[in-house]
């Protein structure tokens, strides 16, 4: 079965990182997945208002782009990404008018049916099965304490979550598939301030600090996550987080495609 | 809190127009405020914002910072047990302020200068701009 591929604007550039090793792992894998052609942005957030269609129009175009190639699943890694194009496939497979319309205004592109299926790369990974992942494994990550943070837009709202939304464990089964030991993280579904770190990095920075001493009070070496707003948000805004808190020290953040392609001996 | 009532059904109509939730679905348990993550930063918590609008007390909200704080995480939609979706009630308050005036809640000159990834920029644009 073919796949497309849709990566959304931050792969290309400061997520760069996770596309290369999420890829190259599916490579690995042997996952025929192909990058949808000319994708555009799904535009971020979902619309949580009944009277903007036009906002709904960034996804669907992108679903629609893919039922022209004859793609039925859409696959992603960002989570912002995912959440938005997932509530918006949701939004007009429930709602026949509003799709008609929106097929309408598009003229360009050839009518959505509502048809395909849009999925996280976990997902794949989990249906590729954590057995056969297990078995490829050539670096186990022994040893390793990893916290496995999901922030929201995976999980929430639950229609659309790729696991519980209060108490996933998803992420921790792959990285107990890749050798290392998932800690106990209470703050691994709390959110790390999103997009205010645009307008308040402080904001942020508190809240990276509370998620961050978190994963280190349960012993964790390092956190690992699928969206690359988080990534930043924690990761980069580290260095607000030295300056509010002293005596704050670094904690490594990676995105949980990274250690799978250094477990699986990919370099 | 002491306030003057002015019920305006109007406005509280358009909330639910554009949320398409029922505001007195809502029974103030608290659960919203207890769970979210920015509650500290508020002026008014997420439970008092539907308590406001229960009471057609909109100028209360309209200069709280609460909504603009709501990075619409959906946990309070997630606990909620009235199912009241609170997340799409902070974004039918956002949009009616910014339909209301000519500027943006954050314009993009006040934004941080640094290298940021895209999907924060772009989220940033949506929910403070026009």
């Amino acid at each position: 079965m073919k796949l497309a591929y849709f990566p959304g604007c931050t792969l290309k550039t400061t997520a760069k990182k996770l596309e290369t090793s999420a890829l190259a792992v599916a490579e690995t894998l042997g996952l025929k997945i192909e990058e949808l052609p000319n994708w555009n942005c799904c535009g971020t957030v979902y619309s949580l208002a009944s009277d903007d269609l036009i906002k709904q129009l960034a996804p669907i175009r992108n679903l629609a782009r893919a039922q022209s190639f004859e793609y039925k699943t859409i696959v992603t890694l960002c989570s912002m990404c995912y959440n938005t194009l997932a509530q918006s496939n949701i939004l007009v497979k429930n709602d026949g008018e509003k799709l008609k319309k929106i097929n309408e205004f598009m003229s360009e592109e050839e009518d959505y049916r509502g048809e395909v299926e849009v999925k996280h790369f976990l997902t794949l990974f989990k249906e590729f099965g954590l057995e056969n992942i297990k078995k490829i494994v050539k670096k186990p990550l022994s040893k390793l304490k990893v916290a496995c943070y999901y922030g929201c837009l995976l999980l929430r709202p639950k229609r659309i979550g790729i696991d519980d939304c209060e108490q996933p464990h998803i992420l921790e089964e792959l990285v107990l598939s890749l050798g290392a030991e998932p800690v106990n993280f209470p703050y691994q579904v709390e959110c790390c301030g999103s997009y205010h770190t645009a307008v308040k990095p402080e904001i942020v920075a508190m809240r990276a600090y509370r998620i961050l001493e978190n994963a280190r009070e349960n012993g964790a070496d390092l956190v690992v996550t699928s969206c690359p707003l988080c990534y930043f948000n924690l990761k980069d805004r580290q260095r607000d987080v030295k300056r509010l808190y002293a005596g704050f020290k670094e904690m490594p953040v990676l995105y949980f495609t990274e250690i799978m392609a250094d477990a699986l001996g990919i370099t | 809190m002491r306030l003057v009532l002015k019920s305006e059904t109007d406005v509280l109509k358009k909330v639910e127009e554009i949320s398409g939730q029922n505001v007195f679905s809502c029974y103030q348990c608290g659960m919203c405020s207890a769970g979210c993550p920015m509650s500290e930063e508020m002026d008014l918590l997420p439970n008092q914002v539907i308590r406001l609008l229960q009471m057609g007390a909109f100028d209360e909200i309209l200069g709280s910072s609460t909504v603009w704080l709501c990075a619409s995480c959906y946990t309070c939609r997630a606990r909620c047990p009235r199912g009241v979706d609170l997340a799409r009630l902070m974004e039918a308050v956002r949009l009616i302020v910014l339909r209301k005036t000519k500027d943006d809640y954050i314009p993009p000159a006040r934004m941080v200068k640094e290298k940021l990834p895209q999907i924060a920029l772009i989220s940033a644009l949506r929910k403070f701009t026009r």
